[in-house]
């Protein structure tokens, strides 16, 4: 389709709800995915809480769009990372956070759960490697 | 665009695109009165699609893009029903933009 | 009763609670709010600094907006109590004037 393919990072620093940055990245993700790029999307900092598990916004009147994480890969991202020193450092590990099924229609493989808890020296990897990173 | 369209008697507030303004206001009897004002009758086939996106939405509280609702529909309505030609048979304004708007659904994010 | 200290910003983030910490004296209270709620978990780099000015101050957290974030009661840093919004009316209501930290 396209000539290039070129790589994509989407970095969200931001946790959800206090600021808008989280829902706008996840929207920005989701209409990316039509362009046929190779998708990365980071979790650093902050934006390790927007995928905390069994969050349930009811009391505070704001759509909960953590269920919407678990699309991404409908929506070919097949890289989902997560910086381990930021989880840490929030008193978090992988079992607080969601899982992101993966499945390619066509080969029928699946991935149970894309989300990756890294190290820093590889999100720094990451970073480099990336032709383009959108913040958030 | 009327603000509101009546559905069994009462009246459901739309936006100025026809999408329903309030999800929960949803009934079957309000994709009947949206299919009629667009020249259409609703099938079975019409009908697994809307629930299909009812059910997505519950899910993932998105409704989904064409070419994701497309791989869906394929792997869980059959694969000859996986793709655009046929949804846009049954849906002729753009399968996730009528269908959405017939399952009380918001316009999908990144629609075509 | 005291000041009522109000923070809706994330510990990790901003500097806001922990001027308000610095800054607040004996006997006032803490409401954590919005992102501010993320200083009320336990295991965090910031525990030891809340932990440790619940020897002096009242700390209470919005149990709506930790909820929404996905934390229950259990993770919270003990001591700390969970309000809803009447709660929250309530202790602006008794103190003598609600000082905001954004």
């Amino acid at each position: 389709m396209s000539e290039v393919v070129k790589k994509f990072m989407y970095l969200n620093r931001k946790a959800p709800y206090g600021t808008i940055y989280a829902w706008e990245s996840l929207e920005v993700v989701l209409i990316g995915a039509a362009f046929d790029q190779d998708v990365a999307v980071m979790f650093i900092d902050d934006g390790v809480y927007q995928l905390t598990r069994g969050q349930d916004t009811k009391g505070i009147g704001m759509k909960n769009f953590s269920p919407t994480y678990r699309t991404l890969g409908d929506y070919e991202v097949k890289r989902v990372y997560v910086d381990r020193a930021s989880l840490e450092a929030r008193g978090l590990t992988q079992e607080d956070l969601v899982e992101i099924p993966w499945e390619d229609f066509e080969t029928e493989e699946e991935i149970d759960n894309i989300v990756e808890v890294i190290d820093s020296d590889r999100v720094s990897e990451l970073m480099n490697e990336a032709d383009v990173v959108f913040s958030f | 665009m009327a603000d509101t369209i009546e559905v069994e008697g009462k009246q459901l507030a739309v936006d100025e695109e026809g999408y329903l303004a309030n999800l929960n206001d949803w009934i079957p009897g309000v994709a009947d009165v949206m299919a009629k004002q667009d020249n259409l009758e609703l099938t079975d086939e019409h009908w697994d699609i809307i629930n299909f996106l009812r059910e997505y939405y519950e899910e993932y509280q998105i409704a989904p893009a064409v070419r994701v609702l497309t791989k869906a529909v394929g792997k869980k309505l059959g694969k000859e029903k996986g793709n655009s030609k046929y949804l846009y048979s049954l849906f002729p304004y753009g399968p996730a933009k009528q269908a959405c708007r017939f399952a009380g659904l918001p316009k999908p994010t990144g629609c075509v | 009763m005291g000041i009522l200290h109000t923070v809706n910003k994330s510990p990790f983030e901003r500097n806001s609670l922990e001027s308000c910490l610095a800054f607040a004296t004996e006997g006032a209270s803490v409401l954590l709010f919005e992102d501010g709620v993320y200083a009320a978990l336990s295991g965090t780099r910031a525990e030891a600094k809340v932990a440790g000015a619940l020897d002096k101050l009242k700390i209470y957290v919005l149990g709506p907006d930790l909820k929404a974030r996905g934390f229950s009661e259990a993770r919270l840093i003990a001591g700390i109590s969970v309000v809803d919004y009447a709660g929250f009316v309530d202790l602006a209501a008794e103190s003598d004037k609600v000082q905001a930290w954004l």
